[in-house]
């Protein structure tokens, strides 16, 4: 067996930054103000106006104390560049470094948003470049890239669908219908456009099959949300004629992009018949998470929905970039400027080092090593769908539960061992769900790393259960209480805490 | 490929355990008419030589990233410590995602908590959330939040002293909901008029105001207050400069029920408009009614501190389309670089800072005021932008003034149509007093 990474070691605890705390202690270095100056500065602001509290809340620490502290917290955290992260639908792959120091660039960092269009060509060239590689990607007529999340981009692409139908058919419409296997931002984001959800099961195969969506289409139907490949790793192999059964009442085929790193090369969206689809740079397109973002979640659309992008869009007239703010059925803005583009520079910088055949390779091993954990791993774990997956694969808890060991016991139990968890009670369709997506970033080596640590978990389930069930051992901390923190929200820290 | 690890072996012994051919075997289950049968049509691949050289040729095309900057309106540029992005750069923090698991996350748990604290503080709320995308979506996400809190709600008041690109967002955002939407206009003073503003409130309105307004001016929020008190109606602040929050009250100490902000200029820079992050922070008693992300102080199980995402009921993957909110991914990295710059900074360090942004704006205001042909339009207070009235089409000035080396400031008209001979400054602790004087000198030589 491979050995797995997990194991002990010494871990430095650190209090609040608060807590360091110490008045006279500082930790910038600043001009000293110009004496003649001062006196403007604080003589104009209407005394009623002026701030009293001394800025109280902020911690007078010095540098030093500041990057000790955040240098602790930084080893208390599990990142891509830790190990493998085969949390499913996220795609956690390999964040390259190239694409951080482009992000950085000066002359992309200190670029101001309002400086003239004449000055700042560079940055135009590459965001209208990276609609173009997009639109060729998935198949489509035209690209936004200001949406700055994936759920953002399901707002801005249901938003837009909205607009078409008040456009064309001079109502929004009511409902837009999702399977019960999407994300829970694809109904969120219908509710928060004013549609209806209705919601739609998939087959007993685990894709969504003709007749449902046929039964539940009529002409009050704006769109159907689906995601493809879908959340139990499955291609949804009936979407062709599903778009066709959908477009034929007028509705419109949005597809949840989350899931594109499958199809890099491989098949396109535009051509399934999908009008609508988000992509997430800060997934397929490799950059990093953060944490929690910054992501990015342009929005790729067929010629029908063209004219209703958010402003502004990016052109090429002869030798000049341009924005493009005069779009009159444009759905408006969904926030300020044109979107994170030091998010696109890192996607950007990464698909010119791929190039074609990269990205198709990309898709490939992504697909074959998705496919090579769940062979490894079905005689261990129950595979609820079994049929040749994509980019990712589901397992869930069935064999291991006769023992009293759940989803959750597994997910912190792999803790100890070196990975981080899959996606685990999600999709909702499978009970115990444990959602693996490897990537293409990892290694023979480390998926039977992976493997070695899960057989080891389903053997501790029969011999030695309590161990997997009082997971994670080997953490600075033990399993947190999270009814504790909701119960009591305590959600800033103050000095008589 | 330097990040695709499989060798021809690898493949073949991966390929021998699913019983495959090949690779293509594994996409059986997508119908062949759907296969794109060629390759894509995309440049690349580079190497990294390679690619630096056209990434250099498109920094070389935006020559006003090295400019004299005077530019504001929505994005500001501060002098950040080099210790923010030796943080925010280590991949414990940028690689990990959404901190689903605690206990391999508590880096990300941690900072997050002290940075809802450090927002709630410089807004004056009780609690603060983990981030928005940016100020414009965190207003829009209070509108919503407004009409979620008070179902009577039939009309949304915007200042027409917002940004236009944030009263946009959020005419955008609540497009699908039946509201009506009205303007409050602006007096010759540059801020709200009290009089039209008071006609325009009840108790079915939601106030939204920005201060400093994007004139540069600081609304009289102790007025507004007792205006939105006195009528009863949702109360929302926008703040576009996060560094004024130094020396005004804070929205909160003027009893407004959501305060929000653009938190870009801690610590992140202005980088063509994003990443950024929106600051939205609200009384207790909303606390179950806020959009976005929430860190709260818990135990383990042998009673040590720690922290976990919290109040997850309100969020999508779990209340689905009852959900308050859609947002899933916020601006985490942005959120932390901001912590860490203003635990830097200090409660001194940004006093001073926005101290000096104050006064470089009021020296250059007292400069140009003196050049014929100049004027400054607005006479109510501002902190560090203010709008100049100027002889020529603004935009002609800011033509002549790059071959000087200086973006001189945001044309008016750039912003919303109207006037075109008004110029939006913006000064900060980056600029010296040779800097100012040199805007001085080339706007005098326009002077008539």
């Amino acid at each position: 067996m491979a050995k797995v990474p997990g194991t002990k070691g010494l871990n430095l605890d650190e209090s609040l930054i608060f807590e360091r705390s110490r008045k006279g202690r500082t930790g910038f270095s600043l001009p000293v103000e110009d004496q003649d100056l001062r006196e403007i500065s604080t003589s104009h602001v209407p005394a009623p106006l002026e701030r009293k509290d001394g800025l109280d809340f902020l911690p007078s620490v010095s540098e030093v104390d500041v990057v000790r502290h955040f240098t602790r917290l930084s080893s208390w955290n599990y990142g891509v560049d830790s190990g493998m992260y085969p949390l499913g639908s996220c795609t956690m792959k390999y964040n390259p470094k190239i694409s951080e120091a482009a992000a950085r660039r000066p002359g992309f960092a200190n670029l101001h948003p309002l400086a003239p269009e004449s000055l700042s060509q560079g940055a135009l060239q590459l965001m209208y470049e990276l609609q173009q590689f997009l639109a060729e990607i998935g198949g489509f007529a035209a690209v936004t890239l200001q949406p700055a999340a994936g759920a953002h981009g399901e707002l801005t692409g249901i938003k837009m669908v909205r607009a078409f139908h008040l456009d064309v058919h001079g109502r929004p419409r009511k409902k837009v219908i999702i399977p019960d296997t999407a994300h829970g931002t694809n109904p969120a984001s219908s509710a928060l456009n004013g549609y209806e959800v209705v919601e739609i099961s998939s087959g007993d195969d685990g894709v969504l099959h003709a007749e449902q969506v046929r039964e539940a289409m009529d002409e009050e139907v704006a769109a159907l949300m689906l995601t493809n490949p879908n959340t139990l790793g499955l291609f949804e192999e009936h979407i062709a004629e599903i778009a066709g059964i959908v477009h034929e009442k007028g509705g419109l085929l949005y597809c949840d992009g989350a899931n594109m790193n499958a199809l890099l090369g491989k098949a396109r969206p535009g051509d399934m018949g999908v009008d609508v689809l988000q992509f997430n740079l800060h997934k397929t397109f490799s950059t990093p998470h953060g944490g929690g973002g910054p992501g990015s979640g342009p929005v790729g659309v067929g010629k029908v929905l063209e004219p209703y992008l958010p402003v502004p869009v990016v052109t090429h007239k002869g030798d000049r970039y341009h924005l493009d703010n005069d779009r009159p059925k444009s759905v408006g803005k969904m926030r300020s400027f044109f979107g994170n583009f030091g998010v696109m520079v890192r996607a950007y910088t990464y698909l010119l080092e791929m190039g074609p055949a990269g990205l198709t390779r990309a898709a490939e091993l992504a697909v074959l090593n998705a496919n090579y954990v769940k062979s490894r791993l079905e005689k261990y774990y129950h595979l609820p769908y079994k049929k040749i997956c994509m980019h990712e694969c589901v397992l869930s808890d069935k064999m291991q539960k006769a023992n009293g060991v759940k989803t959750i016991d597994i997910a912190k139990r792999l803790i100890d061992l070196g990975f981080h968890p899959p996606t685990i009670y999600f999709p909702l369709v499978v009970d115990g769900a444990m959602m693996i997506e490897p990537t293409e970033t990892e290694s023979l080596e480390s998926l039977e790393s992976f493997v070695s640590a899960m057989k080891q978990i389903a053997k501790e389930a029969k011999t030695d259960p309590g161990i997997v069930k009082s997971a994670p051992h080997n953490t600075r901390l033990s399993r947190l209480d999270e009814t504790l923190a909701a119960r009591n929200p305590v959600l800033t820290w103050s000095k008589h805490d | 490929m330097r990040y695709l690890p499989h060798t021809t072996q690898d493949i073949s012994i991966m390929l021998h355990e699913l019983g495959f051919e090949g690779i293509e075997d594994l996409f059986a289950g997508i119908p062949h008419s759907l296969m794109l049968q060629r390759d894509l049509h995309l440049p690349g691949p580079m190497s990294e030589p390679e690619l630096n050289r056209h990434l250099e040729n498109l920094e070389k095309a935006n020559p006003a990233a090295s400019c004299i900057s005077f530019l504001g309106a929505g994005a500001y540029s501060h002098a950040v410590p080099a210790a923010v992005d030796a943080i925010v750069s280590r991949s414990e923090f940028s690689t990990a995602y959404t901190p689903y698991q605690p206990e391999v996350s508590q880096g990300t748990l941690q900072s997050i908590f002290e940075f809802q604290t450090v927002t709630a503080g410089l807004l004056g709320m009780d609690v603060a959330n983990a981030s928005m995308y940016d100020g414009a979506s965190a207003a829009a996400e209070a509108v919503l939040m407004a009409k979620r809190v008070r179902r009577n709600i039939t009309r949304i008041v915007l200042s027409a002293g917002l940004l236009p690109e944030v009263g946009r967002t959020i005419e955008t955002y609540v497009s699908a909901l039946d509201l009506e939407i009205i303007e409050a206009p602006l007096s010759g003073e540059g801020i709200l008029d009290l009089g039209a503003l008071s006609a325009a409130l009840d108790k079915d309105t939601a106030l939204v105001v920005q201060t400093p307004n994007f004139l540069g001016c600081i609304e009289d929020m102790r007025s507004l207050a007792g205006l939105a008190g006195e009528k009863n109606a949702f109360f929302i602040s926008f703040t576009a400069e996060p560094y004024s929050l130094a020396v005004l009250e804070p929205p909160g100490s003027f009893g407004v029920d959501v305060a929000t902000a653009e938190g870009q200029a801690f610590g992140n820079p202005v980088s063509f408009g994003g990443p950024y992050l929106g600051l939205f922070a609200t009384s207790k008693k909303y606390v179950r009614r806020m959009p976005g992300r929430l860190v709260g102080l818990t135990r383990d199980g042998a009673g040590k501190q720690g922290f976990v995402l919290t109040l997850a009921t309100r969020e999508q993957h779990i209340r689905r389309a009852r959900a308050t909110s859609n947002i899933c991914s916020n601006e985490g990295l942005c959120a932390l670089a901001s912590l860490v710059h203003l635990c830097c900074l200090g409660p001194e360090g940004l006093a001073r800072a926005a101290r000096i942004s104050r006064a470089n704006a009021e020296y250059l205001k007292a400069g140009i005021a003196e050049i014929p042909g100049f004027s400054i339009p607005y006479k109510a207070s501002t902190f560090n932008e203010f709008v100049v009235e100027t002889p020529v089409p603004a935009n002609d000035l800011v033509q002549e003034s790059t071959r000087h080396g200086i973006l001189p400031g945001v044309p008016l008209n750039r912003l919303k149509n109207g006037n075109e001979n008004r110029l939006l400054i913006c000064t900060s602790e980056l600029h010296t007093r040779q800097d100012l004087d040199n805007l001085i000198r080339v706007l005098k030589q326009r002077g008539a």
